[in-house]
């Protein structure tokens, strides 16, 4: 009551006159939070509306065979015999699971160099300067890349490692850039009072260093396994794109990328669908690599 | 003493000469997994003694001698030619204003000052007779056997308290002995253990700021060190966790070395039988502590420890 009471005359009112909020200063608040509030919303509406669309469109697709079968190619008689995504997600997780087992060791490796031996040389400058150049290469030029070194450069065809290999190549500025900033935040002091016990370095990194990130990296981890699930570019000509489900990596495999990639060109309205209920797989898959990677560092000790 | 003619303030103490040989071998890199013939370990029984019956160990601090030592980082020179003597077994504080050097110096006695970039140091840093900066010394073993604490309470985050004291015998590959009876007498010798038995899977992260120093003093202890360097212990803790640490130091003080690097200077006249006092890098004075606080020789100690600047 009296917190507001600027209206009521009270005995030593006027000397509070001076801490009043004046009628323009308010106005310029009111406009400027609404200014930031209707930034927002615009910022919001295409993220609603692609959540809207996929679910809508997504969902009339999933059924218990559009998970459990092949797509068959037959794509022109009728909606019912053009197969599920099978295929499709089985590749996508053989093939960003490949990827992830040679990016993010090695990944790792270099931003355990950096932070702890190259610290400030001019070499670990060098390195930092190409792995920023290379998180802004475009995902098609790594699958260029590989194209020409493994497809054409060996003589031979499409292959799910192929793939893989190309995915690595993307991931590995995103594992090495987010490791280094953990490893960073690992306090000095544990360092030094380790080092002061006694220990040799290498002894430092695996025993305390590296345990006091690991929730960090994690996390780093898994942002980059969810930017690679999705990328389309650098499988389509280094994977190729085949109807059977494979679990063999030196084959051609397919993915959910290109599967959607190709289905949405298709003429027949099923197969459209068919890719509206993939990508809203997809989207399902990295959202929920996202959440488990929110909850892994809600457990850090850092940051 | 030295080769230049420079001899320390301090003549009086004779090293004990009987040892040096082993002295010389502990810090030898391919010895150092083998341990020194003054080594105890293992001794602990199962009704290990109170924090007061650490006092029946035998008096086994290492005499260190710092001989012309200079500091830089890049081309600033942080410590400019020290001549030093901490005598075994007792307790040496290091005073002085902010930026004057101290804790540059405490740190090239366990050559923790070279782990920052572009640091390095020149001179030498004596245990007994052994220069730790020989090119033949394994930087490892003078950790072991000089001790640090930090200013800070840095328990290891992901480890339990038990696990925290194990940490050093575990990363330092010495596994000689029973780790747990290892553990128990460092966290006595910390003053520490009646407060933890119960909760030694707990984290160490969890312990009070005071306990959690003692954890770390634990830490140290538990690889046996001879020396233990204190980086401003108590500037982060209260006035009764302050008390404890300056108890346990007048314990310790039977079984190690210390060097304490202080900015109080009430802390400094309880528990240091030496001090030091250092300006600008350099030595000013050093003596019983007593007398440098009492009737010190250099005017500008005698205005520091009157409060007239620093």
């Amino acid at each position: 009551m009296s917190a507001h009471g600027t209206s009521a005359p009270r005995p030593g009112a006027g000397q509070l006159e001076r801490f009043a909020l004046s009628p323009a200063r308010r106005r310029k608040d009111r406009i400027a939070r609404g200014a930031i509030l209707a930034g927002t919303v615009v910022a919001l509406i295409p993220l609603v509306l692609i959540v809207y669309y996929l679910l809508r469109k997504g969902l009339g697709a999933w059924s218990t065979s559009f998970f459990t079968t092949d797509p068959t190619g037959n794509t022109f008689f009728g909606g019912s015999s053009i197969g599920g995504i099978k295929s499709a997600i089985l590749g996508t997780i053989e093939i960003v699971a490949l990827a992830s087992a040679i990016a993010v060791p090695i990944g790792i490796g270099v931003a355990v160099w950096l932070v702890e031996y190259g610290r400030s040389s001019w070499f670990a400058h060098t390195v930092r300067f190409f792995v920023d150049v290379l998180t802004g290469v475009p995902s098609i030029v790594f699958g260029l890349f590989i194209y020409i070194v493994l497809v054409v450069g060996t003589g031979s065809t499409y292959a799910g490692y192929k793939g893989s290999i190309a995915l690595s190549l993307l991931m590995l500025p995103v594992v090495i850039r987010s490791a280094e900033v953990i490893l960073l935040l690992v306090p000095s002091a544990l360092r030094e009072s380790a080092l002061a016990l006694g220990a040799p370095r290498w002894r430092v990194i695996f025993s305390i260093v590296l345990p006091t990130a690991l929730p960090g990296m994690i996390t780093g981890v898994l942002l980059a396994v969810a930017r690679a699930a999705g990328e389309t570019a650098p499988l389509l000509f280094t994977a190729a794109a085949t109807l059977k489900t494979s679990f063999n990596l030196g084959g051609f495999m397919n993915s959910l990328p290109v599967q959607i990639y190709k289905d949405v060109t298709s003429p027949t309205t099923a197969v459209v669908n068919r890719a509206w209920g993939a990508a809203l797989t997809l989207v399902v898959m990295i959202l929920l690599l996202n959440l488990i990677a929110r909850l892994i560092a809600r457990r850090s000790r850092l940051a | 003493m030295t080769p230049d003619g420079r001899t320390p303030e301090v003549t009086d103490v004779d090293p004990d000469g009987n040892s040096e040989h082993a002295r010389e071998q502990q810090f030898a890199g391919e010895s150092s997994a083998g341990q020194g013939p003054v080594r105890i370990t293992g001794t602990a029984t199962a009704t290990a003694p109170t924090p007061a019956d650490a006092t029946a160990e035998a008096k086994r601090g290492l005499r260190v001698k710092l001989e012309q030592l200079r500091a830089f980082y890049g081309n600033a020179e942080q410590v400019k030619g020290i001549d030093l003597e901490f005598r075994a077994n007792e307790v040496t504080a290091i005073i002085g204003p902010s930026g004057c050097g101290k804790s540059t110096m405490v740190r090239c006695i366990n050559r923790m000052h070279e782990e920052i970039p572009g640091a390095r140091a020149e001179g030498r840093v004596l245990l007994e007779d052994r220069d730790v900066y020989d090119p033949s010394v394994d930087v490892v073993a003078v950790r072991r056997a000089v001790g640090m604490v930090f200013q800070k309470p840095n328990p290891f985050p992901t480890m339990s308290i038990f696990d925290n004291v194990a940490a050093g015998p575990r990363l330092s590959s010495r596994r000689g002995g029973d780790l747990r009876a290892r553990v128990e007498k460092a966290l006595r010798g910390a003053g520490l253990w009646d407060e933890v038995a119960e909760r030694l899977d707990e984290p160490g992260a969890g312990l009070s700021g005071g306990q959690q120093q003692r954890l770390c003093i634990a830490r140290s202890l538990a690889v046996d060190p001879e020396v233990i360097l204190m980086d401003e212990p108590c500037s982060a803790l209260d006035p009764i966790a302050t008390l404890k640490i300056e108890e346990l130091i007048d314990q310790l003080k039977q079984r190690v070395t210390i060097v304490i690097v202080t900015h109080n200077m009430q802390q400094a006249a309880r528990v240091a039988d030496r001090t030091a006092f250092m300006l600008g890098g350099e030595l000013v004075e050093v003596g019983p502590t007593q007398e440098i606080f009492t009737k010190p020789k250099d005017s500008r100690t005698e205005d520091y420890v009157t409060g007239k600047f620093g």
